[in-house]
């Protein structure tokens, strides 16, 4: 079982924090240990997931985009569908559990794309938390409306200036954040990266996915899917569809953001193009140059553009348990509409990356395969941002 | 095995005399002022240098040590020019050079390799602040085998049982950081900081240096009453900062140094 009691995975994942964290992982760890297993903490995170978030969403066969494609069987996993738009919400909602069961009267977060932030933001509401979240300044010009759904939910939103201006430099503020008030803050992470515990905690709240899934298709197709599909950003929806799978021999395949193609430079696809290195508490793969500098990714989404990537996910390329494969701006947006006009589903970006490798995947398979794919979120936050980019079609 | 620089430490404290360690960033505003700072801040009393190597992600540092990393970088300086400028430095100066980096660069460098580089050209230590000794044993090693000192930071967090592995696994000195919290100038001096120096006094006789957040003279003398030795950083670098278009930043920071200096010798026996 991984990660080993140092938090690796192979080589990969550890604890690479300023030592004024160290002792607050600590504790972290031992406390999540303790309550993981424990009725109340299930009863407690599984009402919440029903009542709140709206789960068990639906595995939705997608009929007219499977006959667009004229191969595999297509089923959507309707993360979309959950309440604010996204997977994130099984996340934040596990962890503020675990925050309130540690005592923490405030909680801070990272966010790229905005639905972290909103997912933090909404959690923290509902359980009447004081709520910090940092954000790139090129991402809330990019994801206002989530910067507006936050403030309404009564989070403080702090624009970050340093660096790129985008995810990566929001968690640099975050941890900054954390390492100064750590007594009363929990530093809610969203996504499977960071120091360990993190991408184990993560992984377990996101893995909801994938136990759903096993029980819809085995009651719909009698048998296990042939192909797993997700995005990868730090990689929280492909793991938590992947990791109930682990022990099959399913196809897993992590669709990373290529940006303006790989050759370009522009792009967010760390484990397509990246090497190992440490960021953010972690060894994963990573965007770096000769020096070791951390490079600035580049994708149309805003959750994935992220140099890092979750160190489970490093450690599964390695042992080729997982593939990478990479889509470009250009190939997520057409995804984007085929995916609206033929489902009447407006998917979010990070999700139509996912989509547009299945529209490559699917033709080449025979009509007896099956592919779930991950619908991480839906497509409201990026009405404006691709009905900027496209003015000339419509 | 004892590193040179645990030794001239060691002696120090020995005998009863504090050490002042100043810390600028490489290559802030350029290298050939980081060298004219490092000759001055020693004639101004500086017993060694931390030397920063810049960073795209500082994440242990406030926004004075950020943009110094970030102004560092658009000049092009690297982890090998910054060998480089060491090993030249060594004509100039003897004065113990301790790097600070961050482990993404010396991972990327390969780590025996930084290792080696080190101490062929004559770099005395290294701190990396995202790098706990549980972590740190391929560093740990290498750096052993090229007379290259670890160090190792404890906060108000480090509870017992950390202070013990931290203290035990340093080389050179061991590092406080005296608040919780990244690099900067504070207006008061953390609370409790000569309680933690006395607990960590408890596994070790090794050198105990106190850094983070010390502005002033005065709060550097006031720490150095309890500590083996004290570290400025912030503060240098706003006077980097403020004098960045000046004809005299060397003097104006020698100054500045000179007086912070004063005020922890002022303390030595002897
Ligand atoms: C809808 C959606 N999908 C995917 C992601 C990427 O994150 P991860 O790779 O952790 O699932 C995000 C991140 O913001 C998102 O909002």
């Amino acid at each position: 079982m991984l990660p080993d009691k140092k938090g690796h995975y192979g080589i990969f994942g550890g604890k690479f924090v300023p030592e004024t964290l160290m002792s607050a992982l600590e504790i972290l760890e031992q406390a999540y240990n303790k309550i993981k297993n424990t009725k109340e903490f299930k009863k407690e995170f599984n009402y919440y997931l029903k009542e709140y978030a709206g789960r068990p969403n639906p595995l939705y066969l997608a009929e007219r985009f499977t006959k667009k494609l004229n191969g595999a069987k297509i089923y959507l996993k309707r993360e979309d569908l959950n309440h604010t738009g996204a997977h994130k919400i099984n996340n934040t909602l596990g962890q503020i559990i675990l925050a309130r069961y540690m005592g923490k009267t405030r909680i801070i977060a990272e966010t790229g794309a905005g639905q972290h932030g909103v997912a933090t933001a909404t959690v923290s509401a509902m359980f009447g938390l004081k709520c910090v979240v940092y954000m790139g300044e090129e991402d809330i010009k990019r994801q206002e409306l989530n910067v507006l759904r936050m403030k309404f939910l009564g989070t403080e939103v702090v624009p970050v200036s340093s660096g790129s201006k985008t995810l990566k430099d929001a968690m640099n503020e975050a941890i900054r954040d954390w390492v100064t008030n750590v007594e009363d803050t929990y530093y809610l992470i969203g996504s499977v990266a960071g120091p360990h515990p993190y991408p184990m905690i993560v992984r377990d709240f996101q893995s909801v996915i994938g136990k759903e899934t096993k029980k819809q298709i085995l009651d719909k197709e009698k048998r296990f899917p042939d192909y797993l599909v997700a995005c990868v950003g730090g990689g929280s929806n492909a793991m938590g569809l992947f990791y109930p799978f682990l022990k099959t021999n399913i196809k897993f395949i992590g669709v990373e953001a290529a940006g303006h193609g790989i050759e370009s430079g522009q792009h967010a696809a760390t484990l397509s193009a990246g090497s190992p290195g440490i960021l953010h508490g972690s060894l994963s793969y990573l965007l770096q140059d000769e020096n070791g500098q951390i490079k600035i990714a580049h994708s149309i989404s805003a959750g994935l553009d992220y140099p890092g990537v979750g160190p489970e996910h490093s450690y599964f390329k390695d042992i080729n348990r997982a593939d990478y494969v990479s889509i470009t701006d250009n190939e997520a947006l057409e995804a984007f509409h085929l995916l609206s006009q033929t489902e009447g589903i407006i998917p979010a970006l990070e999700s139509a990356h996912a989509l547009a490798y299945v529209m490559k995947l699917a033709p080449q398979l025979s009509k007896d395969k099956i592919i779930v794919v991950c619908l991480s979120g839906r497509g409201d936050k990026d009405v404006d941002a691709v009905g900027r980019k496209i003015k000339n079609l419509y | 095995m004892i590193t040179e620089l645990q030794k001239k430490l060691q002696s120090l404290k020995d005998s009863g005399k504090k050490f002042f360690i100043p810390y600028i960033t490489a290559g802030y505003p350029s290298l050939a002022i980081t060298e004219k700072l490092v000759i001055s801040m020693e004639q101004a009393g500086a017993d060694a240098i931390e030397l920063g190597i810049p960073f795209s992600d500082p994440l242990a540092d406030g926004p004075i040590i950020q943009l110094s990393s970030y102004e560092a970088l658009l000049k092009g300086v690297t982890l090998s020019g910054i060998f480089e400028f060491v090993g030249n430095l060594r004509n100039k100066t003897k004065i113990p050079i301790i790097f600070m980096t961050y482990y993404n660069p010396v991972y990327k460098y390969g780590i025996e390799q930084f290792s080696i580089t080190a101490e062929k050209y004559g770099v005395s230590g290294v701190i990396v602040p995202d790098l706990p000794p549980e972590e740190a044993s391929l560093l740990i090693k290498s750096a052993k085998d090229h007379n290259l000192a670890v160090t190792f930071l404890f906060t108000p967090t480090s509870n017992e049982k950390r202070i013990k592995l931290i203290t035990s696994k340093s080389t050179g000195f061991i590092y406080y950081v005296s608040l919780a919290g990244v690099t900067g100038t504070r207006d008061k001096l953390a609370i409790s900081i000569q309680q933690k120096i006395e607990d960590a006094r408890k596994f070790t006789d090794k050198p105990i240096a106190v850094g983070f957040g010390i502005s002033t003279p005065m709060q550097a003398k006031e720490v150095a009453a309890f500590a083996d030795g004290v570290i400025v950083g912030s503060a240098i670098v706003k006077k980097i900062t403020e004098n960045v278009d000046k004809p005299d930043i060397i003097e104006n920071i020698k100054k500045f140094v000179m007086e912070i200096s004063n005020e922890i010798h002022s303390l030595n026996k002897g």
